[in-house]
């Protein structure tokens, strides 16, 4: 069925093409990709409320809609009619622009992750590094938020920040280059047919080109924690310590677009972790592979992140940096060496 | 073993005086301050340079409300200065007013007043405990700590007609015995919560981030207690075995059968195991307490209406959940005293804090602070 | 003396130097343990735990109180809070202060009175560093002067404040 429907969009899509090709198509993806993350934004809002509420034992929203699931609406509005205040004394520029400075680059990211073999709004050959070079600017407009807001707090956030992304990216980046000499490329779409087949095939379970890619997925997996701001990594937050942070001075819809960049991050690392080892939208079982598979993978990996938050404490500061630079920086080294001298030593013997 | 903060640089990391600092007003209106405590905080960087607590946002001036009114009318007043274990300070102040006044106490009031006070413990302890974690980033512990809480809240409700601010015991006994419903469910309760205490141990005290937190974080020595006159599980986390009811018995506490928990590190995870152990000891006295509790009445016979005390000064100590707490009454043979001194343990806990956090990383700081538990009416007063 | 003088717990300074056999024969020692401060030249008399709540009590002159903070302090007692008595008929302030021991059931308490309209005492904070916000305390409460205070500003009162309520004469 997903097949044929498949089947159908890349008809329909082969129909609109002819029309009018290039400009029509970067509109209407661009379109999908902004709905995709303002709905998952607002809706990850909702899924956090309830899922916090299920490991605290409360009902959480119920009031508005069934369950509350309007409740993320009602927020939005709440926030929308809120006054933006700029406080006296910060460089209005920097802390308007901020907000937009968090949600474009992942927004902008998003764009060249493969969702199904057809559905992606741009399929580039160095999307990996396309998405890691967006990831930089990131940091800098939280960093902008900090420190124009004029705020102890918030210039404490920010230098936390930054330390803290720029830790974090090292071994994120060496477990990334293992996974592009594992494929072969840094086209997101070309990795995900490289793990096409049964669920061994996805690069999670590559014990042959690897022994060590559980634990290679599992650096992945806590440097894309750190560098969402998640909790136990939520330095910049902190909220008993630095009260909102970088975020501290920020009201109305300022804050509501730093809360939607925070879910729009998560599911730009929850899908590029599926990308990169969950196999994307290959399904498991051999049926049904397409966009459900893709989704049905990221939002494990998005209540994860949910489940992870509700139940661990904060890290301390230093132990999140003796974590990157004692313990990951050098097991992800350690992998992309063996991983190296397996692609040089085994595979041409295997092949 | 300790985590050393290797990666940070600073000239107070250093050992030498800092030289740009900026002051960080951490309060009264801040998440880690648990009511409206403010500090003011020389910094160099995340480290402490500095930390002065400013007290008095939320004095009330309750000695000065002591000389102005009966005894009786002022009872109500000790409840308010420690809202979290209200029992053990009305406890307290009706013990200097029975002492002075020489009102014998009649057993089973004493047995029930050791019962009350002890589950006012464990629920001030359960209270510290979300907030302490809270503190910490993990927020869901909380509400578990307040489930619980709320077992004890209803079983006080029931006989005290208040969920917060107890006024059950007077000069002399009690307002009104307790029932067969209230024994049950104490008795229920003390089954429902031993193995929750075992729980929390798995799902908080194990866990690896929580431990890295606290262990040699914040050392407090034996010397500096006592210069600074810290008690409670405070004292007893840095491994002096000083407990109101062990040192100066009172009420009906020689016995019962329980241990002073008490923990040589000095940290901030010796004063959480401090409190951990002290739920499950108070579990223990309230167990025995109601097996052994005697039938008679509640109130002591003749008990004048007013009362005046004979002049001198009357001192009474209780171990309340923070610490030693002490009423002093001066009187002068009339109807109101003519001081009233409380004596709060917050205060005295709070007052090493800045010698404590000198040097300290902020977030380090704030657990060695959440592990104080300060409730700042009780520093106010 | 005016004649509405309160009854005065404890005692004068005056009144215990002239007859400091009488009192001792008034209250006995009830003490069950030997006096474990009775090496200490200070001249604690014991008290009924039972009827006062504390075991040893003393008065001294105002120029004696760090002398015992110290001897105290060797012995092992820990400080446990420092407040005032406005003797406003006697023109006397009280200043009390409390100590416990970590380990034995031992409360001692020391007493001192000083000139109500000249309140000033030496601070025990360089002995007690603990003393340093009851002091601040009794400050705010009596305006008794703590000489060599580090810090004497309002504690717990506004920071400008310039009354003392628990001063007898004190009209809100």
């Amino acid at each position: 069925m997903m097949q044929s429907l498949s089947g159908f969009i890349a008809g329909f899509w082969q129909f609109i093409a002819s029309l009018w090709p290039e400009p029509l198509r970067l509109v209407l993806f661009l379109g999908g990709i902004m709905a995709f993350v303002g709905l998952n934004a607002a809706y990850l809002v909702w899924v956090e409320r309830k899922g916090a509420a299920r490991f605290q034992r409360r009902p959480g929203p119920t009031e508005v809609g069934y369950a509350g699931l309007l409740q993320p609406i009602a927020d939005a509005v709440k926030l929308l009619t809120k006054q933006l205040i700029v406080p006296a004394g910060v460089d209005a520029t920097l802390f308007r622009a901020a907000p937009l400075m968090v949600m474009a680059p992942a927004l902008m990211s998003l764009a060249v992750i493969p969702f199904s073999d057809v559905l992606s709004a741009r399929n580039i050959n160095v999307g990996l590094l396309m998405i890691f070079a967006f990831g930089s600017i990131n940091v800098m407009a939280l960093m902008l938020g900090g420190w124009s807001s004029r705020n102890k707090y918030a210039i404490i956030s920010a230098a936390r920040i930054v330390s803290q992304n720029v830790a974090y990216e090292i071994p994120m980046l060496l477990v990334v280059i293992t996974m592009v000499m594992v494929t072969g490329t840094m086209n997101l779409s070309d990795i995900v047919k490289a793990q096409a087949g049964p669920f061994w095939h996805w690069n999670l379970f590559k014990v042959w080109v690897n022994p060590l890619m559980p634990v290679t997925f599992l650096i992945f997996y806590i440097c894309m924690l750190a560098e969402t701001n998640r909790a136990p990594f939520d330095m910049a937050e902190a909220e008993s310590e630095l009260v909102a942070g970088a975020y501290t001075e920020y009201s109305g819809m300022g804050f509501g677009v730093f809360f939607m960049a925070e879910y729009a991050n998560i599911l730009l690392g929850c899908s590029l972790a599926t990308v990169l080892f969950l196999g994307g939208w290959q399904s498991p079982i051999g049926i049904w592979s397409g966009v459900v598979w893709f989704l049905l993978k990221l939002y494990f990996l998005v209540f994860s992140v949910v489940w992870i938050r509700w139940t661990f404490p904060r890290t301390q500061f230093y132990g999140l940096l003796n974590l990157s630079w004692k313990i990951l920086i050098p097991v992800s080294l350690f992998t992309l060496i063996l991983s190296s001298a397996m692609l040089k030593l085994i595979k041409p013997f295997a092949a | 073993m300790t985590e050393k903060a290797d990666f940070l640089t600073g000239d107070v990391a250093a050992g030498q005086p800092p030289r740009e600092t900026f002051v960080l007003n951490l309060g009264p209106q801040h998440p880690a301050t648990h009511g409206v405590l403010r500090v003011k905080m020389t910094m160099d960087g995340e480290y402490i340079v500095r930390a002065e607590p400013v007290c008095g946002y939320i004095h009330r001036m309750q000695e000065k409300m002591g000389e102005n009114r009966t005894y009786a009318q002022f009872l109500p007043n000790t409840s308010r200065i420690d809202y979290l274990s209200a029992m053990t300070y009305t406890h307290a102040f009706v013990g200097a007013v029975e002492r002075a006044a020489k009102i014998p106490v009649p057993p089973r009031a004493e047995y029930i007043r050791v019962i009350t006070s002890e589950l006012n413990r464990i629920s001030s302890h359960l209270v510290w405990w979300g907030a302490f974690l809270l503190d910490l980033g993990g927020f869901t512990p909380l509400l578990y700590a307040f489930d619980d809480r709320e077992k004890i809240l209803d079983l006080l409700e029931a006989i005290t007609g208040a969920r917060l601010t107890y006024c059950y015991y007077r000069f002399g006994g009690l307002c009104n015995d307790v029932d067969d419903s209230f024994i049950k469910g104490t008795r229920e309760f003390v089954a429902h919560m031993r193995p929750r205490l075992k729980m929390y141990r798995g799902l908080v005290t194990e866990n690896i981030i929580f431990r890295k937190r606290l262990e040699g974080i914040g050392p407090i020595s034996q010397e500096m207690c006592r210069k600074y006159g810290a008690t409670g599980p405070v004292i007893r986390g840095s491994g002096v075995s000083y407990d109101v009811r062990r040192v100066e018995p009172y009420s009906a506490y020689p016995e019962f059968d329980f241990e002073i928990p008490t923990f040589p590190g000095g940290d901030s995870m010796a004063r959480y195991l401090v409190r951990m152990e002290e739920m499950v000891q108070s579990l223990r006295i309230i167990e025995q307490a109601l097996d052994k509790l005697p039938a008679g009445p509640v109130m002591a016979d003749k008990v004048p209406r007013v009362l005046k005390l004979p002049a001198g000064d009357y001192c009474y100590a209780v171990e309340a959940a923070r610490g030693r707490f002490a009423v002093r009454i001066v009187s002068d043979n009339k109807e109101i005293p003519y001081r009233v001194k409380l004596r709060t343990p917050s205060l005295s806990n709070l007052s090493l804090f800045e010698e404590a956090s000198k040097g300290m990383l902020l977030p380090d700081a704030l657990a060695l602070m959440g592990s104080l538990d300060l409730v700042i009416p009780d520093i106010d007063r | 003396m005016n004649p509405a003088v309160p009854e005065i717990p404890g005692d004068s300074p005056l009144k215990a130097a002239q007859a400091p056999a009488e009192q001792a024969a008034v209250t006995p020692a009830v003490a069950p343990w030997p006096n474990p401060l009775a090496h200490l030249q200070i001249p604690f008399r014991a008290v009924d735990y039972e009827v006062k709540g504390y075991h040893l009590e003393v008065t001294v002159a105002p120029g004696e109180v760090v002398a015992v903070a110290t001897q105290l302090d060797k012995e092992g007692l820990a400080l446990d809070t420092i407040t005032g008595v406005d003797w406003m008929a006697e023109g006397q302030m009280e200043v009390v202060y409390d100590y416990f021991h970590l380990a034995k059931p031992l409360r001692v308490v020391v007493r001192t009175r000083i000139p109500r309209d000249k309140p000033e005492i030496d601070t025990i904070s360089g002995v007690f560093p603990g003393a340093n916000w009851h002091e601040r305390e009794t400050h705010d409460f009596f305006g008794i002067k703590f000489l060599g205070h580090p810090d004497l500003t309002p504690f717990l009162l506004p920071e400008d404040a310039t009354y003392h309520p628990l001063r007898k004469d004190f009209v809100a």
